[in-house]
């Protein structure tokens, strides 16, 4: 089976600046490659300066690749020119880890979910308002909430709102960038629960880009782990969760906070 | 009282008395939220005790009220908060700058912007030094390396010379700690210490906490969302809940037979990592359903009572107080009615 | 430190284009000093011929220009046709006068502005600002013109004040103490103008500044461990506020020559604003440049200094600029 994203060898390199933070020279790719068919979920983990962030610019097309290839549904998104990329745009979307900056403050949820809309020039007026309100069910944010302001809603309430802007235009593929890690964690488990939810009923495909193991093994068919620009392990959850091969992958399991276990290995100070 | 001392430190004073605390906040459109609403508890000398709660519990509300740091729409409305038998709400303004930083450190949310863009580390640090104690050049350089020496464990010289901008999120987190218990404070109040950090950096800092409160026996108050961070660090956790203890007790007891239906219903939300089957993966998490409640409005009743999968007739209604279901634990709940 | 090149060089380029400019707009308006002369019967139309020569009138403009680059460089100015005397010494002496305001003016303007600044954005909102806030707002809109004058009315009408000049007739005679007693006495009026005029500005500036920083996370962290008030307001807030006040620092350090000529002209103080006047309305072709160069100079040096200030003061101005 053709898988619906396909990237091949990404390399991207930032032009070193005279910056003493190494993160500036760490967020490069190196040769990355990895494959996510289609309605399921491969969860990205790595620490931050691993380029997590940078391939999710690369596949939404957001930042050009130095060299590798991307393909989407078999077609390389490099050999598209502009008309065909505004046409290909929709099938891939983003949602940010922060919705505070990734939503205008000062637009009604109703506003902001229908921007999509009105960027591709979709549908008239009156049809944007009611595929609208449709989303915002979709989501689950009660239409009297439709008219307030995106500064006036909950951290959670914004995430679904940015997730439902993202399903607008009705991708194939959401990527989800840290987009759980803000969140108090009974959000953070609602907002899994719609991803879920929406998964099942629309046949999405997911990238869930995070450091929090337990929730990417938690949501993920596979995952794959990322350290200083590549991928140094990748599988299905289970065979990743079992027997962990890399010491990046083994760092980051250990660091998942520990006590769900059982009460015995509980450490008291 | 709410929320006792263990017994084996009850023959001394405690250091910290909350006792009946309402704070509010009134918005420029006249509405008042109740950021607490009656906040009882006590905190032992060297305790660590975790405050457990999410966005709108008062967790914030709490840090800022101990230090006297409520923004101008604040009000602390009525109770009381003794520090070593000294009430803190009615410290002078020259007493309350001695207190901040001198008997009560903080450290704040966002390392990210909480230290001065322009100034160096070590200038930082030695600031926080010369505010409390008179020092000489020497001692104070001295002093200021020492700090820095122990959180820092190498590196130390050169994190001193550079600025905030030049550091990672974790070594900015560990200049914060350093500028909290640089005058040996009794007490720590560490406003969600590890929000913004990675796993790896998160254990480290973690991991620094546990040997500061061994070297130096300090009491902490360590607030988070994440109750998984608690385990293995607190003593005590204290669940908050629409700004009123839900529950509190020993770290042990709350993390593994919580009482409280939110507390428990919070814990069964963590997602279940090493699940080895693949379908109790993608299995949907349990939630706690509905909305935080909006907190200018006073209900009558239980504040968890309409997203409560226990709930009863009398939740409606009355308030649950504190009810005792073991020792030291105890729980808000009319499920222990007494 | 190549930023700091960048910018000298930069600062270099600017000064020649300024001073080709000058140079083109004066030789190109209409009209010359020797217009007026030719109307005078005594002057034969030969020396008006001669003096033409002897200026170099009659070649060609980029030979002129060369010509006056070359002496500029070796510290010659030209000649005043009207004064009859070369114009570098006429410039020194003017701009002495005109910096003696200027520098007391502008120290005298920072050093009220920064506390009332820091001191209204702390208070920010409450009555001690709001009367503050109302004060800047009323002397921005008065004219500097109306200022001037006002004053010069109050010189007039109680006669505490002498009404224009450097110093009084006889200052040579007097004692050293007395002479400064007389300097002073004249300068106090104009400076007093000068600071009406820039310290509403300053005093906006230093206020916004401080009052963005003060909700700053930082500060409130520096609060909660204690750093005392003063050191709060000035070590830290103002500190951290600092880099668009050096900003206009810089700015000010540059109109030291160019900010006071209606000042100047109003109170009849003897300073390069008076001189580029009358040598404007004289077609005093060098007398313009110059004078317009010498001011140029202040301001791009003042902006380089800024510069200089806050690559120093701002750290993070180290990492952010990064060669191509």
């Amino acid at each position: 089976m053709r898988p619906l994203l396909k990237v091949e060898n990404l390399v991207k390199h930032y032009a070193a600046g005279r910056s003493t933070r190494s993160k500036d020279r760490l967020a490069a790719l190196d040769g990355v490659s990895l494959s996510i068919p289609s309605g399921e979920t491969l969860a990205l983990v790595g620490e931050s300066g691993s380029g997590k962030s940078t391939l999710a610019l690369c596949i939404a097309c957001l930042e050009t690749p130095t060299s590798g290839s991307i393909s989407f549904e078999g077609i390389d998104v490099a050999t598209l020119d502009e008309n065909q990329q505004r046409l290909f745009r929709p099938q891939i979307q983003l949602v940010f880890q922060d919705p505070a900056s990734s939503l205008n403050p000062r637009w009604t949820a109703l506003e902001i979910v229908s921007e999509p809309f009105l960027v591709q020039r979709r549908f008239t007026k009156p049809d944007r308002t009611v595929r609208a309100l449709q989303l915002l069910d979709r989501v689950a944010i009660p239409r009297k909430l439709a008219g307030r302001r995106a500064d006036e809603l909950s951290g959670g309430q914004k995430q679904r709102l940015a997730i439902a802007r993202a399903l607008a235009l009705e991708p194939k593929l959401i990527i989800l960038d840290e987009a759980l890690s803000a969140l108090d964690c009974s959000v953070q488990a609602l907002i899994a629960n719609l991803l879920l939810e929406l998964q099942a009923s629309l046949g999405l495909a997911y990238l869930f880009i995070t450091h929090d193991f337990a929730m990417a093994a938690h949501l993920a068919d596979r995952i794959a782990v990322m350290d200083r620009g590549r991928i140094v392990e990748s599988g299905p959850t289970e065979n990743i969760l079992r027997s962990p091969n890399h010491e990046a992958t083994r760092a980051l399991l250990a660091a998942v906070p520990r006590f769900i276990e059982s009460p015995s290995v509980l450490v008291t100070a | 009282m709410g929320g006792k001392c263990p017994p084996l430190v009850q023959e001394m004073t405690p250091l910290l008395e909350v006792k009946n605390l309402h704070v509010s906040y009134s918005a420029r459109t006249g509405e008042v939220c109740h950021a607490l609403a009656g906040v009882n508890f006590d905190l032992a000398p060297g305790e660590i005790l975790g405050v457990l709660g999410e966005s709108g519990s008062g967790k914030s509300t709490l840090a800022a009220t101990f230090l006297r740091l409520l923004p101008s729409n604040g009000k602390i409305q009525k109770g009381s908060v003794l520090l070593e038998g000294e009430n803190l709400l009615e410290a002078s303004a020259q007493d309350l700058r001695k207190i901040r930083g001198g008997r009560i450190g903080l450290i704040p949310q966002e390392p990210s912007s909480s230290l001065h863009p322009t100034l160096q580390i070590g200038q930082q640090v030695s600031d926080v030094l010369t505010a409390h104690e008179t020092l000489d050049r020497r001692s104070l350089n001295h002093k200021t390396s020492q700090l820095l020496a122990s959180v820092f464990p190498k590196d130390a010289q050169r994190i001193s010379r550079s600025y905030p901008h030049e550091l990672s999120g974790g070594q900015r987190q560990r200049v914060l700690i350093a500028q909290a218990i640089a005058c040996g404070p009794s007490l720590v109040v560490a406003d969600e210490p590890t929000a913004s950090l990675d796993p790896t950096t998160q254990q480290e800092i973690l991991h620094l906490f546990r040997t500061l409160r061994q070297k130096l026996g300090l009491a902490m108050i360590f607030i988070t969302h994440n109750p998984a961070l608690l385990a293995g660090l607190a003593d005590r956790i204290l669940v908050l809940y629409a700004g009123r203890i839900a529950e509190i007790g020993p770290a042990a007891r709350v993390l593994y037979s919580p009482q409280h239906p939110y507390t428990a219903a919070l814990l069964r939300c963590l997602p279940s990592h090493f699940a080895e089957s693949r379908s109790a993966r993608k299995a949907k998490p349990s939630v706690i359903p509905g909305e935080p409640p909006d907190l200018s409005l006073r209900e009558n009743g239980c504040q968890f009572e309409p997203r409560c999968a226990e709930r009863m007739e009398v939740c409606k209604s009355d308030e649950p107080s504190a009810a005792v279901v073991n020792e030291l634990h105890e729980v808000s709940c009319f499920k222990f009615a007494g | 430190m190549r930023y700091l090149l960048r910018r000298t060089l930069h600062a270099v380029f600017l000064l020649f284009g300024v001073s080709l400019l000058t140079f083109l707009f004066s030789a190109l308006t209409p009209g010359n000093y020797f217009d007026e002369m030719r109307l005078n019967p005594q002057i034969s139309p030969e020396s008006i011929a001669a003096l033409h020569t002897q200026y170099q009138l009659d070649r060609p403009l980029p030979v002129r220009y060369a010509h006056w680059l070359n002496a500029v460089a070796h510290g010659e100015l030209g000649f005043s046709f009207a004064y009859n005397s070369p114009v570098a010494p006429l410039l020194w002496v003017r701009a002495r006068n005109t910096l003696l305001l200027t520098v007391t003016a502008a120290l005298l303007a920072w050093l009220l502005a920064l506390p009332l600044g820091v001191w209204s954005a702390s208070r920010f909102g409450r009555v001690p600002d709001r009367v503050v806030s109302w004060t800047t707002a009323t002397l921005l809109v008065i004219p500097d013109l109306v200022l001037a004058l006002g004053l010069l009315i109050l010189a007039v009408r109680t006669g505490w004040f002498p009404t224009g000049g450097l110093v009084s007739v006889g200052y040579e005679e007097f004692s050293p103490l007395h002479k400064l007693g007389d300097l002073a006495l004249h300068m106090t009026l104009p400076v007093l103008a000068l600071v009406l005029a820039t310290l509403p500005m300053l005093v906006r500036h230093v206020r916004a500044s401080v009052a963005e920083v003060l909700d700053a996370p930082f500060l409130r962290a520096a609060l909660g461990h204690g750093i005392p008030h003063r050191k709060l307001l000035y070590g830290y807030a103002l500190r951290a506020a600092a880099n668009p006040l050096i900003s206009l620092f810089g700015f000010s350090v540059g109109t030291l020559l160019s900010g006071s000529l209606l000042v100047e002209v109003v109170m009849s103080w003897p300073g390069l604003g008076p001189l580029l006047l009358e040598s404007i309305l004289a077609r005093d072709l060098y007398v313009v440049i110059g004078g317009v160069l010498l001011s140029m100079i202040f301001l791009v040096a003042g902006n380089l200094f800024a510069d200089v200030l806050l690559y120093w003061a701002d750290p993070r101005i180290h990492t952010a600029v990064s060669p191509k």
